[in-house]
């Protein structure tokens, strides 16, 4: 069949008029939740004003992005969202990637298996559970510092002091990502030919040999995507998890971009400023998405388009 | 492949051990909530427990089973679950059925409108001042119709769609069955899996989504469990269970009252992941196809 449009308008409303109406919902949502904010960036050049609403509002050309790079904070989230993003990326690509070579070594399915499911398990789990556990365990009256005490070491306030607080966010998200991240590594694995573990067995090669030279360049377009992809998470670090697990006490470095757009825009009810903030973030965000494709493809490695 | 070998041996026990390791490390902090949320305040209040129970009971969950907030917020949690994954699984067989069509003139014009969605969005202000403009704060829709557009899913469902057999409803066409009965007949009955695990993934999503209701829902009563957790379990609010308890209690006992309070917390956590955990054996053996199938095309 014809690519494109193949056929005249009333013949595509005679055959198609169904699919036209399945795809209305649709269409319609679309355009409302997603078309609709992004025609409402132009917020961030507006000075928005309650009562006149927001058609109406004055224009203020660059006047809340000159004020953000005026702000005292603007360098300390900028900072924070970056190192935070980039120590996540850091520290949470390698392990899944050893879960997976490690479990596709494993000679017993069932166990295989079992232990697969228990390390998605955590990846179900709400951010608001897993901050809470990790204050029950690490709080004053957690069993971490009741160790510590009977050691006669001293209390460590975890959550109120800032020099933890990025140590406790990427590590508690490679432990509740290892097991997820590593379901593509996995199937990559599968898809390698059997044929050259058989062969490399035959030239008498280790298990290491054949980890190194058949596992891991089997599935090195899949590291590369996926590094491709979260790249640009550098700078879209979750909000969830920052906002339950940061307090004022630690914005030193526990305050990111998101939770500031938050807190002026829907707190403080400054919708320019943080409209204005936000599409800093999101600009920033595909340009890092763009770039890292760009590296990717002049490495002559895949790329997503 | 064979295994054989004395080096063979060591490198699976150790493999074996490592990973053994980490499940522990997964599943040990899970069990310790349990272990608090149904042993003796006493002693958790003394933190004489850690991974064995003592004194067995299940108070905590019946305190918290019998806070209105708790029950309410459960309600909140499962309607929001229940109307948000029914929208998701309806919106994505329509769309996907459309757009896995070569006759459908629209395609590729849809595709590219719905994919630039993936890239680019208004951010977090423009979205709130839509909802708010359109009258959806304080609503149920506010935290489930926004997600309802997510084009993943549809794209998942369509190379699903692509993947069945072509002859199947293209012939039913040619027998004059319109497109309604194709996909309600012959298509959504041949896609059990995949539904399956658009399903999982769409309540697992809305039954722990934070943001959105923190964002859009002010009034408490509209809150889900998640919110509540929050104020429970970070912000250390006492529950007014928790109070209530404490004040019956005949004697004046600060240890007690310290390891109830824990006892009642970790069993707000349980009660809450808790249909996640009982059905996750079930559905499990299928989001593994379903993640793999996404990202073929994805």
């Amino acid at each position: 069949m014809r690519r494109g449009w193949p056929h005249s308008l009333t013949k595509e409303y005679r055959l198609n008029k169904h699919l036209y109406l399945m795809i209305l919902p649709a269409f319609i949502g679309f355009i409302t939740f997603h078309y609709v904010p992004l025609y409402g960036i132009v917020m961030a050049f507006k000075q928005y004003d309650l009562i006149l609403g927001f058609q109406d509002s004055p224009w203020v050309g660059f006047k809340h992005f000159a004020s953000f790079f005026n702000d005292p904070y603007s360098v300390r989230i900028i900072r924070n969202t970056l190192l935070l993003g980039f120590y996540s990326l850091l520290f949470g690509t390698l392990p899944p990637i050893i879960l997976a070579l490690m479990l596709n070594e494993f000679t017993n399915q069932r166990w295989k298996r079992i232990f697969q499911s228990i390390s998605y398990l955590p990846h179900f789990i709400a951010i608001v559970v897993i901050v809470g556990m990790m204050v029950q365990l690490l709080g004053p009256d957690g069993i971490v510092n009741t160790m510590l005490v009977s050691l006669g070491l001293e209390q460590i306030y975890f959550f109120n002091q800032a020099e933890y607080f990025r140590t406790l966010y990427v590590t508690s998200g490679v432990w509740q990502g290892v097991g997820w991240g590593s379901i593509l590594y996995l199937a990559a694995l599968t898809g390698i030919d059997p044929e050259l573990y058989e062969a490399s067995y035959m030239d008498g090669a280790n298990r290491f040999q054949r980890i190194w030279h058949i596992s891991i360049p089997g599935i090195m377009p899949t590291i590369v995507i996926l590094l491709i992809l979260n790249a640009s998470d550098v700078i879209n670090v979750g909000f969830e998890k920052v906002y339950l697990m940061a307090n004022p006490a630690i914005y030193e470095t526990g305050d990111v971009i998101q939770t500031f757009v938050y807190r002026r825009g829907i707190v403080d009810r400054n919708f320019g400023f943080a409209t204005a903030v936000g599409l800093l973030n999101s600009v920033t965000s595909f340009m890092i998405l763009y770039a890292a494709n760009r590296i990717a493809r002049m490495t002559k490695q895949n790329s997503l388009w | 492949m064979k295994t054989t070998g004395f080096g063979n041996k060591v490198f699976d026990t150790v493999n074996f051990t490592l990973v053994l390791l980490l499940c522990l490390m997964i599943v040990l902090p899970f069990w310790y909530m349990f272990v608090l949320s149904v042993s003796d305040p006493f002693k958790v209040g003394m933190k004489e427990v850690a991974l064995i129970p003592q004194g067995v009971n299940f108070k905590s969950y019946m305190a918290v089973l019998q806070e209105n907030q708790i029950v309410n917020a459960y309600w909140n949690s499962i309607r929001y679950t229940v109307v948000g994954t029914f929208m998701v699984i309806v919106v994505a067989c329509l769309t996907a059925y459309p757009l896995a069509l070569q006759r459908f003139g629209s395609r590729k014009a849809i595709t590219i409108l719905f994919t630039i969605t993936m890239f680019f969005s208004g951010g977090m202000i423009p979205t709130f001042m839509l909802i708010r403009g359109l009258g959806m704060l304080d609503t149920i829709w506010a935290v489930t119709l926004p997600a309802v557009f997510g084009f993943w899913n549809i794209i998942i469902l369509r190379t699903n769609f692509q993947s069945l057999p072509r002859e199947l409803f293209e012939s039913a066409y040619m027998d004059g069955a319109n497109d309604w009965r194709i996909l309600f007949q012959i298509v959504i009955p041949l896609s059990g899996p995949i539904l399956a695990t658009l399903t999982l993934f769409a309540s697992v999503g809305f039954w722990n989504a934070f943001f959105a209701p923190l964002l859009y829902l002010t009034s408490p009563e509209m809150h889900p469990l998640t919110i509540i957790l929050r104020r429970v379990l970070v912000a250390n609010e006492v529950l007014s269970s928790e109070a209530i308890n404490s004040a019956n209690s005949l004697v004046m006992d600060p240890i007690a009252d310290a390891g109830r309070t824990t006892s009642i917390r970790m069993a707000t956590v349980f009660v809450t992941i808790g249909p996640i955990v009982l059905i996750y054996p079930f559905v499990q053996r299928y989001f593994v196809k379903g993640i793999l199938v996404g990202s073929v095309k994805g």
